[in-house]
Formats: C-alpha cells, sequence, structure tokens
C-alpha cells in the first residue's frame, strides 16, 4: 500500500466519524495552542525586560545601602561624601561620572489636576548618567543646586496627567507638596522600567530636595547612587573601586559590606533566569494539556479498534499482514494529532497576538515573540504524542486473530 | 488427479480455560481443482474450525493441510496474510463490505494488500461487471440491496484469482429468490473460471446443487452420510426428516 492511498484511507474513516475526531482533536489543538502560546508570552517577556534594562543606559551602576539579604544590621547611610570619593578620578578611575539621588514620593497639582509621582532629588550629572533626554525645555544645571532653585523637569506622563498634554508647558508653575515649582523641561518618553514607569517622574535639584521635599535626618545623606562606568568594559572594575572606597570610608569588616553595588549584567541574569524559569514553567503546564490530549487520542483510538474489530477481521482475510494494520491505525491517530498540531500552531499564534495587541493597549511595551523553535518543538511533541498514544491501540489491532475478529459482534 | 486441497488428519484443540475442547479429531479429505463442494453439519460439529483451517484463517493443532500443492499448516501469521490474499476469496454471510467506501474501492481491496499498484480500478471494475453489477460501482454497500452487497462481496473474493472460494452461508441473509440467484452466480463462475467453490451451508437446497458434501460431526467426518458420494442420494432423505418434524413443532405450538 502507498503512503497516499494510506493517508486517504485514514481521513475517510477519521471523516466518518467527525464529532469523534473533531473533539480527539481538539484536545491536541488547545495542548498545542497553549505550549506555543506560553512559549512566546514567555520569550515576549523575556525581550521585553531584556529592552528595558538595556534602555536604562549601559555601563550603568546602582550604589544601595545595605544588602538585599537583611543580615548587615545598622548599615551606614550613603552620603554626598561617598559620591564625592567614588566620584574622585584618582581612587575609582574606571568610574566615569556619578550622580547621588534622594528618592521619594511627591502629590504634583496644576490647577485642579493632581497626580502622585515619583520625586527624585539630583545633581545635573543624573540625565548624563540615567541617559535622559528633554523633549523641550533645559536641563538642571549646578545654578539650580546651588541657588536650591524651584525648578522641576517632568517625566512625559506625569506632564500629560496634570496638563492634560505632555508638550508645551516649560515655564508653567507646578505645586509639589503645595510648594510652587517652575517647569524647566519635559522628559522624552521611555516606557516601562524596572523601577515603576520612568515616564512618571518629577526630578528637582538635589539641595532643593534635601532642604525642602525629601528631609532625611543626616543632611549629606543619599538613597542611592548612579554611577556610569567608563565603558561597558570596565564595569567589573568599577565594581571593584566602588567596593573599596566605601569598605574603606564606611569601616566595614571584611566580607559583611554594608552597602549593594547593582550591575545590568547582575540584572540582566537575574530576570533572564527569572524568565526562563516562567517559560519552562508556562510551558511544562501547557505540556501537561498536550499529554492530556494524546491521552485522548489513544482513548478514541481505543474504542475505534473494538469498534472496528469486524473491519480488522475482514481486512486480514482478505490478505491484511499485520503490519498493514499497524500502519492504518498508526497513521490515523498521527493524522488527527498532526491536523490538531497545525490547528493548535495557528490557534496558539492567534493568542499570541492579542495577548500582544492587548498589552499595546494598555501601553505595555510587551511583544510576545512566535519563534520557530517552539513551532518545531510543538510540532515534533504533538507528532510523537500522535505516535506515542497511538502504538498500543494500532499493535492491539494488529495482533486480533483473523477467525476472534471476524465472530466478534 | 489434481487436489487443490489436501487435508490430512488435522484436528484442532481449543484451550477454554482449563477445558480442553476438541473442534476436530482427525479430519481427512481431498479436494479436485474446480469442484463444487459443500461442507455440512450440526452446530459445534467443527464446520466452523474446518472452514477457518480450509481458508487458512487459523492453523491446526495437528496434521498437514496442503492449499494448491503449498504445506500451509505451519506458516507464520504473516505468511498465511499473503496465502488468504493470493489463494482463497471469502464470500461471507453479512456480506463484510466497507460501509465508508465504494463497491470498487471495496472490491480493489485485496488488490492493494496484494501490493499491486497500477491498473487496480480496471481489475476492479471488470470483476464488478462478471458479478453483473457494472453499472453500481460508485454505489457505498448502504445504497445496495442485500443482493447486491453479496455480488460486489463476490467480485471482491475472485478479484485476485483465487484457488479456491470459500463461501460461509454465502445466502444465509438473503431470501430465496436472491440466494439462488448468488448460486446460481457463484455456481457459473466456477464453471467459466475453473475456481475451487466450496460453500459451508446449512441448508440442504444449497447442498443439492454442489457435486459432493462433506458432512461433519462430533469433529469426525460423518462416514454413514457418505461424503465421498454425490449429494443426490442423500439429500432428498434429509429434506424427508427435516420436513415432518418443522411442521410437527408448529403444530403444538397452535
Amino acid at each position: 500500500m502507498n503512503l497516499a492511498q494510506t493517508i486517504f484511507e485514514a481521513l475517510e474513516s477519521l471523516n466518518g466519524n467527525k464529532m469523534r475526531s473533531g473533539l480527539t482533536v481538539l484536545g491536541i489543538v488547545i495542548g498545542v495552542a497553549a505550549v506555543i502560546a506560553m512559549l512566546s508570552v514567555g520569550r515576549g517577556a523575556e525581550a521585553s525586560i531584556t529592552g528595558s534594562i538595556n534602555g536604562i543606559g549601559t555601563n550603568l551602576l546602582f550604589v544601595f545601602r545595605g544588602d538585599f539579604s537583611d543580615t548587615i544590621r545598622n548599615p551606614k547611610p550613603l552620603t554626598l561624601g561617598d559620591a564625592q570619593a567614588i566620584g574622585d578620578p584618582f581612587q575609582a578611575p574606571s568610574v566615569a561620572a556619578v550622580a547621588p539621588a534622594l528618592q521619594g514620593n511627591a502629590e504634583l497639582s496644576f490647577g485642579g489636576e493632581r497626580t502622585s509621582t515619583q520625586l527624585f532629588g539630583v545633581t545635573p550629572d543624573y540625565f548624563t548618567v540615567r541617559n535622559l533626554v528633554l523633549t523641550e525645555g533645559v536641563y538642571i544645571t549646578e545654578e539650580h543646586i546651588l541657588g536650591r532653585a524651584s525648578v522641576v523637569v517632568l517625566g512625559p506622563e506625569t506632564a500629560e496627567a496634570i496638563f492634560g498634554h505632555p508638550d508645551g508647558v516649560t515655564g508653567e508653575t507646578v505645586r509639589i507638596e503645595g510648594q510652587p515649582f517652575r517647569v524647566l523641561g519635559v522628559l522624552e518618553a521611555r516606557g516601562g522600567g524596572m523601577f515603576g514607569s520612568e515616564d512618571n517622574v518629577a526630578i528637582i535639584p538635589l539641595s532643593t530636595a534635601q532642604a525642602r521635599l525629601i528631609r532625611r535626618n543626616a543632611n549629606d545623606r543619599v538613597d542611592v547612587l548612579f554611577v556610569q562606568a567608563a565603558d561597558a568594559d570596565a564595569v567589573d572594575q568599577a565594581t571593584e573601586e566602588i567596593s573599596q572606597i566605601l569598605r574603606t570610608r564606611h569601616r566595614t569588616p571584611i566580607g559583611a559590606d554594608d552597602f549593594t553595588v547593582f550591575t545590568q549584567r547582575d540584572l540582566l541574569s537575574t530576570f533572564a533566569s527569572i524568565t526562563g524559569i516562567l517559560t519552562i514553567f508556562l510551558g511544562g503546564i501547557a505540556g501537561i494539556s498536550l499529554l492530556v490530549g494524546g491521552i485522548g487520542i489513544m482513548n478514541i483510538m481505543l474504542v475505534s479498534v473494538t469498534e472496528r474489530t469486524r473491519e480488522i477481521g475482514l481486512r486480514k482475510a482478505l490478505g491484511a499482514r499485520k503490519r498493514d494494520i499497524l500502519i492504518q491505525f498508526l497513521t490515523e491517530s498521527s493524522l488527527l494529532s498532526l491536523i490538531g498540531g497545525i490547528i493548535g500552531i495557528l490557534f496558539g499564534w492567534f493568542i499570541a497576538y492579542i495577548v500582544g495587541r492587548i498589552a499595546a493597549a494598555t501601553n505595555t511595551a510587551f511583544t510576545p515573540v512566535v519563534g520557530g523553535d517552539a513551532i518545531l518543538l510543538a510540532t515534533l511533541f504533538s507528532a510523537a504524542v500522535g505516535l506515542f498514544f497511538g502504538i498500543y491501540p494500532a499493535s492491539r489491532a494488529a495482533n486480533l486473530e483473523p477467525v476472534e475478529a471476524l465472530r466478534y459482534e | 488427479m489434481d487436489n487443490v486441497i489436501e487435508v490430512r488428519n488435522i484436528s484442532k484443540v481449543y484451550k477454554m480455560g482449563e477445558v480442553e475442547v476438541h473442534a476436530l479429531r482427525g479430519v481427512s479429505f481431498d479436494i479436485e481443482r474446480g469442484e463444487v463442494i459443500s461442507i455440512m453439519g450440526p452446530s459445534g460439529s467443527g464446520k466452523s474450525t474446518l472452514m477457518n483451517m480450509i481458508g487458512c484463517l487459523d492453523r491446526p493443532s495437528g496434521g498437514d493441510y496442503y492449499l494448491d500443492g503449498e504445506l500451509v499448516s505451519s506458516l507464520t501469521d504473516d505468511q498465511l496474510a499473503v496465502i488468504r490474499n493470493k489463494k482463497v476469496g471469502f464470500v461471507f454471510q453479512s456480506f463484510n463490505l466497507l460501509s465508508r467506501v465504494s463497491s470498487l474501492a471495496n472490491v480493489e481491496l485485496p488488490l492493494r494488500y496484494a501490493g499491486i499498484t497500477s491498473g487496480r480500478r480496471d481489475l476492479a471494475r471488470a470483476a464488478l461487471e462478471a458479478v453483473g453489477l457494472g453499472d453500481r460501482v460508485h454505489h457505498r454497500p448502504t445504497e445496495l440491496s442485500g443482493g447486491q452487497q453479496q455480488r460486489v462481496a463476490v467480485a471482491r473474493a475472485i478479484i485476485n484469482n483465487p484457488a479456491i472460494i470459500m463461501a460461509d452461508e454465502p445466502t444465509g441473509n438473503l431470501d430465496s429468490k436472491v440466494g439462488h440467484e448468488i448460486m446460481d452466480l457463484l455456481l457459473s463462475l466456477n464453471k467459466e473460471r475453473g475456481t475451487t467453490l466450496i460453500i459451508v451451508t446449512h441448508d440442504s437446497n444449497i447442498a443439492a446443487q454442489t457435486g459432493r458434501v462433506i458432512r461433519l460431526i462430533d469433529g469426525l467426518l460423518d462416514e454413514s452420510a457418505n461424503g465421498n458420494k454425490p449429494i443426490s442420494e442423500t439429500a432428498p432423505v434429509e429434506r424427508k426428516q427435516a420436513g415432518p418434524v418443522k411442521e410437527a413443532e408448529e403444530g403444538s405450538k397452535l
């Protein structure tokens, strides 16, 4: 028997019981679609996180007080003195710039409009270190710092929230916690970042923040140091230099740093492993539904073998060998899962597309990626499922005794 | 003597759990090429078992069976499948056609298992014409009458030019008029092609139309019925016996 004939006959037989074949295929469709959709969502999450981390600025380092595991008691706060020491090119040659910052939340108002936003008190270096660009207006300068000027640079989202439009607002006066500030400029939109939306911010001079808005008990204390390494290759070197300086200045015992230097690479690898686990997890759950679909195939094929016992007996009487019967039933189960696989890929693709559209509609920078490897995996897996779960029913059919099968009612 | 079938002392034992059932207890006979023969016997006589042996659907537990000069009693399952395909044509009581496909595809089926790839359609069409169904080629079995379905089955049986045709109660599911037609068809095919025809039947009228009757009782040939003599001597006797008994039964019911 040639292949085309076998496939045609299998299709005819599946067509003979449309409802049953359809439901069986549906099981595989759901399984494969789930695998494809989940893998693409995971892949998309990874791509979007990697993208936003890269958007933070290359060769950027963050220095925080304390460590993440909270094992250090009474960590010393970071100070402007620390920032100056790190910015000293003789002590830390790999560091290009340091931007100390205070961080807090504040309420902005203009006319009747109010919005809550993230407030940063910064030095002029902040804009270069964080790679921020203005769409209009000017940056905060050293004069503003010295004069404790009441000026503010707004994120586009913040400007939109209180003015109703993100542009043409330079020179207006907004109130931050009730105090009037002149708008210096507006930042370029950047999308979501790792510390919440980076577009919903208000940036004021560090000295102004210290004096009037973000009070800390020590006068020269800051919350975070943004450090720019000389270049991407100098990041490790810069980390080492910063650690040395801070260890000396904080007089910490060896191996008990009361600060944390976090690089972009750490972020990338952390998030890569998180999304990797997420993808495997989602794919695994989806894989289970594919397995259930496979069991559905086996079930239906067993029913089909029982139902067609007489037919199998007849075929054997007419000269069908074991192999012929085996191939016949394996073809049917493989076709079921193959058809399910193809529809499932299209359907999964569609789901991924819808997820992407929803993300786009809610302004989330997230695009599901349907990878060729995911499609290949789903196709192979579904075909394997069809074969594997088809083998037992098919061999049961092939091993029927012709006499018994013909007598079966 | 050209014997298409030589059965030598074959026996068959079925194991039903602990109990051994002797369906055949050593049967020997020959069938000449081109002969028309019927196998008769009450239920449980081993008639079906014998038919399965002759049709190569099953292997005997003991003894030798030669079909068309080949010793087939010791072949493997797949070898038997090939023998069935080439040398045996089956006609069943319940037709056993594939209901999903056309009569043409049904008749083609043995050719497909024979590995013939080209010209199947023409052969199948010719076979259907030979049984008088040239105009029902594309009909499905469900669109055909019982007699027509059995004709398709006969066409399927002769398509591979088998050495023997095994007909198991071929008229059992048909009314007597159509049954006669099918018998006539089988007998005429036997005359035209010289294919040996073996009919398993309960019906002594059918048996009367065959050249010889092999009668089985309890797994043995019924020597008293003299299976090697022409049926014309024995058949009327049985009919006389059967008639009154039946009438008596019906009478008692009334």
